[in-house]
């Protein structure tokens, strides 16, 4: 399996900022009880699954790229 | 108790779930009803409509159940692949007995799109000791002419006081495709019109199948109190009919013939039956202030047909206070096109081993621009609108010959969407 070149530059810069960002995982973060902001709906990755469901329908049934966020699956005939 | 009418829905909606569901609501857990309605219409193109409704039951100890239904209506016209020409074409329906005509210079759309997709999901999460977590799903699909069953797995694991999270998921599906009139030989001649006690001509079968498996892993990372960052690669193979049963490659005259650029043929087009995809996701959301939310998304995609796409997301999430908010939002997204992807073929060339002419495998450049109002209720419950326009344009990877001069031969596609969101 080949890696194209763009993807290569993303994996080449990803890494890095992947290894320091584990590197620095345990300075990152919030201690639990500071963490409010981040459980509300606005701030969750998942808040709108049903919007977020569509819109990946509506672009998996119109381009050649789906998935990323979730699973890019199969289940329909538009594509 | 006085119920108010909202809430004697909301009660009715829930018992009609745990109905569903054959669990009965008041068992220590509680009910979540979502719903978001599309509407999509293409100028001159697809219009959809797709409901979805989804019942959430989560348990005191963590574990939650979902079922979500979705209904998609599409009718319309659809773009065949084939090429306009200067000339009124006519062309065979997919059933092969019937015919539609195109007018001189006109891009060849087929007419005969019709179908409902209804597709049910389910997932079961549940909590494994203190820092490991499963999640389950099962999906199902029916639409006239393609069903679809999948099955999907995750764990996820906290680590660091729960700042940071990694995941790994595998799905498996199996889909077939029964296509109106049969499945296409790939690169034949399109079926002349038939009686209606005759098949079409150039079949293989009834039904072809595909089987598609997928593999996810993430990473999600508690930055600040106030922003995070998740980082997901994905690897997706597909194996089996991967083509298009409805979609035409046309065989034009070369620049010496005396037609030049005039089509002479219509083939039924041809994609491989393996592909695998890549991509490498990332999502950052920050709370800049106060309820107000930046969300940046890009993806950057590869598979062996040698699409390469980036996809950039931005929304910003404006607190209004009281009255709700506003979310601009705005998707750029750029694709080059699969190696087996041609405009046309020209006559008397060796036929390729796989060829498609549908626009989506070509190299595109699609915006979006939308904007969302929301209206947060009580129990994290909201009501929310959502207005956004698609354009898609086509780019042309090389010049035409003759009788092309002047025609559109990559129209762009312009859509606008509406989807309203309601949390019982």
């Amino acid at each position: 399996m080949t890696i194209p070149r763009r993807a290569r530059v993303v994996l080449v810069l990803a890494i890095p900022a992947l290894l320091a960002g584990c590197a620095a995982a345990p300075r990152l973060g919030a201690k639990p009880w500071d963490r409010g902001e981040l459980a509300k709906r606005c701030m969750r990755l998942d808040g709108y699954p049903l919007e977020a469901g569509i819109d990946d329908h509506i672009y998996f049934s119109k381009e050649a790229s789906s998935g990323g966020a979730g699973f890019a699956g199969g289940g329909c005939g538009c594509n | 108790m006085q119920l108010s009418g909202g809430n004697r829905v909301r009660l009715a909606l829930a018992a009609a779930a745990g109905a569903l569901l054959g669990t009965p609501a008041a068992r220590g857990g509680s009910w979540k009803l979502d719903s978001q309605v599309l509407y999509y219409s293409e100028t001159d193109r697809v219009t959809a409509i797709e409901p979805v409704i989804s019942a959430r039951w989560e348990r005191g100890d963590g574990q939650t159940l979902g079922l979500k239904l979705t209904v998609d209506s599409l009718t319309g016209a659809s773009a065949s692949g084939a090429m306009p020409s200067t000339r009124p074409q006519t062309y065979t329906t997919p059933s092969g007995h019937g015919i539609y005509t195109v007018g001189a210079g006109k891009t060849p759309l087929d007419p005969s799109f019709l179908d409902t997709r209804w597709a049910l999901d389910a997932a079961w999460e549940t909590p494994l000791g203190q820092l490991w977590r499963a999640t389950f799903g099962a999906h199902a699909s029916i639409e006239y002419d393609y069903d679809s069953a999948s099955l999907s797995a995750a764990l996820a694991r906290d680590f660091n006081q729960r700042n940071t999270t990694l995941s790994i998921g595998v799905s498996a599906g199996y889909d077939q495709i029964h296509p109106v009139g049969g499945v296409p030989r790939p690169l034949a001649s399109m079926s002349p019109e038939v009686p209606d006690d005759q098949a079409p001509l150039n079949r293989l079968g009834d039904a072809e199948t595909k089987s598609v498996g997928d593999l996810l892993l993430g990473l999600t990372q508690v930055i600040d109190r106030r922003s995070l960052l998740q980082i997901n690669y994905s690897l997706g193979m597909s194996d089996g009919y991967l083509t298009d049963p409805y979609k035409l490659v046309s065989i034009v005259e070369g620049a010496s013939g005396a037609d030049s650029g005039e089509p002479v043929d219509q083939l039924y087009e041809s994609r491989p039956d393996r592909r695998t995809k890549q991509s490498l996701y990332l999502a950052y959301k920050r709370e800049v202030r106060s309820q107000d939310v930046l969300d940046a998304v890009y993806r950057y995609l590869w598979d062996d047909w040698q699409v390469r796409s980036q996809t950039l997301e931005l929304r910003y999430r404006r607190d209004l206070g009281r009255p709700g908010y506003l979310q601009p939002h705005v998707r750029y997204y750029t694709q080059s096109a699969a190696d087996f992807y041609a405009r046309f073929l020209e006559a008397g060339a060796p036929l390729p081993s796989h060829a498609s002419a549908d626009y989506r495998l070509g190299e595109l450049t699609d915006w979006t621009f939308g904007l969302k109002y929301g209206k947060p209720l009580a129990h994290e419950r909201e009501w929310n609108l959502k207005l956004e326009l698609y354009r898609q344009s086509v780019s042309a990877p090389r010049a035409p010959p003759g009788a092309f001069a002047g025609l559109e031969l990559f129209p762009s596609v312009e859509a606008v969407m509406v989807q309203v969101g309601c949390d019982f």
